[in-house]
C-alpha cells in the first residue's frame, strides 16, 4: 500500500475544493467544496494513522489511534457547522432572494 | 569667631518677611501699618548691618553656609552669605539708604489706593531683599540669584502705575536690556563652572575662584571679565545698554532713587569690584571698561544738558557718575570706584528725593520750564537740594569732590587722556545740575495760577530723608581724604585693604605725585566752580524756554540712540518675527502637520480599496497568504 496515492488523492480533493471556493459564487456548491476540503484531510489523517498502526503496533497497541479519533472530531464539527452554514444561506436566501455570495456585500456600505 | 556675625542671615530675612506680610495683606492692613512694617523691616536690617558693619571694623569677616543650593558631580554650590568690609559695606548703603527711602514712600505715595500701596512696599521690600541677596551671596550663583531678582523688581517697580501704557513699555524695556546683560553673566558663570569646577569666591582652603585664577589662561580671563562686564553694563546701564535708565523714570519717584541711588545700578560696581582679581590680571578688559566707563560719562553728559524733565536729567547724570565709576575700576582704582558709590547713592538719593518733594508740590509736573523760583516756597528741599547739586559737582569739602577726585587722579596715572576727558565731563556735570537747579529753583514762577496757590513745602516723614541726606552728602567723604591732603586720612581705603590686598599684590595701580595731585584737584574744582557760576546766572535770569534747536536738538532727542535702536535692532527683530508668522509658521509648520494628516488620509484611502466586501476577494488573500506563509516556511531558509 503506497501513502502516496493517499496523498496524491487528498491533494487533488483539496485543490478542487479550493478552486471551487475561489471560483464559484453560489453558496451552496462553497460550501461543497468547503466539505471537500474537510474530507481531503480527513483522508489523509486516515491514510496516515493505518499507515503508523501497520508499522508500530508490534511496540505500541494504540499506534495510529489519534488519526482516526480526529476524523470523528472533524465529522462531527463539520456536522455542526453545516448546519450554522445551511441556516445562514437559508437567511440569505429570504433577503436577497438569491444564493450568490457576492449580493452579500452590503456590509461594506 | 565672634556671634554677631551668625546673625548675617537676618539682613535679608526682615525684608523678606516685609515683602510677604505686605503682600499678602495688603487688603486688610492699612496704609499707616504697611508703612510701619515696610520700614521697620528695613530698618531691622539695618541695624543688624550696623552691628555686622562694627564687627567687620575690628577685622572679623565671616561665611556663612546656610544649606547646600545645588550640589552636582564635583560641583558644590552652598546657599552661603559672605560678611567682610566689601559687602557689609554696601549693606549700610543699601539699608540705611533703602529705610529713608522707604519713609519718604509712605509720604509720597499717600494717594494710593490701599492695596495699591501695599503692593508698593511689597515690591520695594523684594527689591532690597534681592539687593541684599546680590551683595552677601558667597558666590556667583547666590550673586545670580540676587542679579536676577533685582532685574524683576525693576520691572514690576517701574511698571508700577500699569494702566499706563507707556510706563508698561519701560518697565519691558528695562527688563529685556538687563536681560542682554545677564546673559553675559550667565555665560561667564558657566564658564568658570567649566574652568574651574567652582563659583565661590574664596575658601580658606583655598579653593575658591580667587584663590585659583591663576590656573586660567589668558583667554580664558579676558572672555570670562569681558561676560561679566557685559552683565555689568546691563545692570549698571552703561553704552550699550544704557537707554533703560532714562525710561525707568516712569516709576515713581522714590523707585528712581532707589534705582539709581542704593541698589541695582551698583550691583554692576559691585561685581567687578568682587572680582577684582580677575580684572587686574586682564589688563586688556582693564581698558574696555575704563573707554566704555568714560564714554558712557561723557556722553550722558552731553543729553542731560538739554533735558527739560526734571528726573530726565538727574537719570543721566546717574549714567554718567556710573560711568565714572567705571573708570576707576578700569584703571584700578578700586576703593575709588566703590567710594564713589557711597558718596553717590548719598547724594542721588538726595537729588532724587528732592525732585520727587518739588513733583510732589506741583502736583506731578515734572517740566522744569514750568517751575522756577521754588526756593521761597521750598525751603528745606531747596538747600538740601542746593547741598546735592554741590556735592555732586565736586566742590570741596563737599562728597563728590573726594571720591570723583580720587578717580580721576588714578585715571591721569594711568593715562593723561582719560583725566582730561574725565574732567570735561565733571564741568558739564556742574553745568547741567546747576541748569536744573537755575531753573527750577530761580528765577520767576513760571506754572499756572492754581499750581502756585498749592505750593506747598512736603511734611516731615519727606523732609526728614533729605536732610538726614544731605547732612551725609556733605559730610560722607570726609572718610576718604586723599594722602596728598592729609596723610593717612583715606579711612575707606585701609577698610577695604583686604578686599583689594590681591589685586594690590599682582599691580597697585599708581597714584600721581603728590603737588601734581593737588593741581589736578584744583583744575578740576576750578572748572566746576566756573561752570556753576555760568549756569546758575545764565539759567536764573533767562532759562531756556524755547524747544532746542540745531545741535541742541539732537542733545535733546538723546543723539537719536534710542531710534537708531530701533532702526537696527527692533525693526528687523519685527521683521523677522514677522515672516515667521507669514511663511515659517504657516508653510513649513502648519505644512508639517498638515502633511502629517494628509498622509494618513490619503494611504487609508488606498487601504480601503482592499475592503471590498466580496467574499472571493477575501477567500483569495486568505489562500495567497497562506501559500505566501508556506513558502516562508518550507522553503526559505534561515
Amino acid at each position: 500500500m503506497l501513502i502516496e496515492r493517499y496523498i496524491y488523492l487528498a491533494i487533488a480533493l483539496f485543490c478542487i475544493g479550493i478552486v471551487g471556493v475561489l471560483a464559484r459564487r453560489n453558496a451552496i456548491i462553497i460550501f461543497m467544496c468547503i466539505e471537500l476540503m474537510l474530507n481531503a484531510v480527513n483522508l489523509l489523517l486516515v491514510a496516515f494513522s493505518k499507515m503508523h498502526y501497520a508499522a508500530g503496533v508490534a511496540k505500541n497497541a494504540t499506534a495510529g489511534i489519534d488519526g482516526q479519533l480526529f476524523v470523528f472530531f472533524i465529522m462531527v464539527v463539520a456536522a455542526a457547522e453545516v448546519s450554522v452554514g445551511l441556516a445562514i444561506i437559508v437567511m440569505m436566501y429570504r433577503n436577497t432572494h438569491s444564493v450568490d455570495v457576492n449580493f452579500l456585500n452590503r456590509l461594506k456600505h | 569667631m565672634n556671634n554677631v556675625l551668625h546673625l548675617v542671615w537676618l539682613v535679608p530675612f526682615f525684608p523678606l518677611v516685609g515683602f510677604l506680610i505686605t503682600g499678602l495683606l495688603r487688603k486688610q492692613l492699612s496704609k499707616p501699618l504697611i508703612s510701619i512694617i515696610g520700614s521697620g523691616m528695613v530698618l531691622a536690617s539695618f541695624i543688624v548691618s550696623v552691628l555686622l558693619f562694627t564687627e567687620v571694623k575690628n577685622g572679623n569677616t565671616y561665611v556663612a553656609n546656610l544649606f547646600d543650593f545645588i550640589s552636582f558631580g564635583t560641583l558644590s554650590i552652598p546657599f552661603a552669605f559672605q560678611i567682610d568690609q566689601l559687602s557689609s559695606l554696601f549693606l549700610l548703603i543699601i539699608t540705611g539708604i533703602g529705610f529713608l527711602i522707604h519713609l519718604y514712600s509712605s509720604a509720597y505715595m499717600h494717594e494710593e489706593r490701599n492695596e495699591h500701596f501695599g503692593r508698593f512696599f511689597s515690591y520695594l521690600n523684594l527689591f532690597v531683599f534681592s539687593m541684599l541677596l546680590l551683595v552677601l551671596g558667597a558666590n556667583y550663583v547666590i550673586m545670580f540669584i540676587g542679579w536676577e531678582g533685582v532685574g524683576l523688581c525693576s520691572y514690576l517697580l517701574i511698571g508700577y502705575w500699569f494702566k499706563n501704557v507707556e510706563y508698561g513699555n519701560a518697565a519691558k524695556k528695562a527688563f529685556i536690556m538687563n536681560r542682554i546683560g545677564d546673559l553675559g553673566f550667565l555665560i561667564a558663570i558657566f564658564w568658570l563652572i567649566a574652568k574651574l569646577g567652582t563659583v565661590t569666591y574664596s575658601t580658606p582652603e583655598g579653593t575658591g575662584v580667587f584663590d585659583l585664577f591663576q590656573k586660567l589662561t589668558r583667554t580664558d580671563l579676558i572672555g570670562i571679565t569681558l561676560l561679566l562686564f557685559v552683565g555689568a553694563t546691563g545692570k549698571s546701564a552703561q553704552i550699550p545698554l544704557y537707554t533703560w535708565l532714562p525710561d525707568a523714570m516712569a516709576g515713581p519717584t522714590p523707585v528712581s532713587a532707589l534705582i539709581h541711588a542704593a541698589t541695582m545700578v551698583t550691583a554692576g560696581i559691585y561685581m567687578i569690584a568682587r572680582s577684582n582679581v580677575l580684572y587686574t590680571m586682564a589688563p586688556y578688559t582693564q581698558s574696555v571698561v575704563a573707554a566704555v566707563g568714560l564714554a558712557t560719562a561723557l556722553f550722558a553728559a552731553t543729553i542731560a544738558i538739554k533735558q527739560n524733565d526734571i528726573k530726565k536729567v538727574l537719570a543721566y547724570s546717574t549714567v554718567s557718575q556710573l560711568g565714572y565709576m567705571f573708570l576707576g575700576l578700569g584703571v584700578g582704582a578700586y576703593t575709588g570706584a566703590v567710594f564713589h558709590v557711597m558718596t553717590h547713592a548719598f547724594f542721588k538719593a538726595l537729588l532724587f528725593l528732592g525732585a520727587g518733594s518739588v513733583i510732589h508740590a506741583m502736583h506731578h509736573e515734572q517740566d522744569i520750564r514750568k517751575m522756577g523760583g521754588l526756593s521761597k516756597k521750598l525751603p528745606i528741599t531747596h538747600a538740601t537740594f542746593l547741598i546735592g547739586c554741590i556735592a555732586i559737582a565736586g566742590i570741596p569739602p563737599f562728597s563728590g569732590f573726594f571720591s570723583k577726585d580720587e578717580i580721576l587722579a588714578f585715571a591721569y596715572a594711568k593715562d593723561p587722556l582719560y583725566y582730561y576727558l574725565g574732567v570735561a565731563g565733571a564741568a558739564m556735570t556742574a553745568f547741567y545740575m546747576f541748569r536744573l537747579y537755575a531753573t527750577t529753583f530761580r528765577g520767576t514762577f513760571r506754572g499756572t495760577e492754581e499750581q502756585k496757590h498749592h505750593l506747598h513745602e512736603s511734611p516731615a516723614a519727606m523732609t526728614i530723608p533729605l536732610v538726614v541726606l544731605a547732612i551725609l552728602a556733605a559730610v560722607g567723604g570726609f572718610i576718604g581724604i586723599p594722602e596728598s591732603i592729609m596723610p593717612d586720612a583715606h579711612k575707606l581705603e585701609h577698610f577695604l585693604e583686604p578686599i583689594f590686598a590681591k589685586s594690590n599684590e599682582i599691580q597697585m595701580a599708581a597714584l600721581p605725585e603728590h603737588h601734581t595731585e593737588i593741581n589736578l584737584m584744583v583744575i578740576s574744582v576750578a572748572l566746576a566752580l566756573g561752570m556753576i557760576i555760568f549756569a546758575w546766572f545764565r539759567y536764573s535770569k533767562k532759562p531756556e524756554l524755547n524747544e532746542p534747536a540745531g545741535f541742541g536738538k539732537v542733545l535733546a532727542d538723546k543723539w537719536y540712540i534710542d531710534e537708531l535702536y530701533n532702526f537696527v535692532v527692533v525693526k528687523p527683530l519685527n521683521g523677522l518675527a514677522r515672516f515667521m508668522n507669514s511663511f515659517f509658521e504657516k508653510k513649513v509648520v502648519d505644512g508639517m502637520v498638515n502633511g502629517v494628516g494628509r498622509l494618513v488620509n490619503y494611504t487609508s484611502r488606498q487601504v480601503r480599496l482592499l475592503q471590498s466586501g466580496l467574499v472571493g476577494n477575501y477567500v483569495l488573500l486568505m489562500v495567497l497568504s497562506m501559500l505566501a506563509l508556506f513558502i516562508v516556511k518550507f522553503f526559505i531558509k534561515k
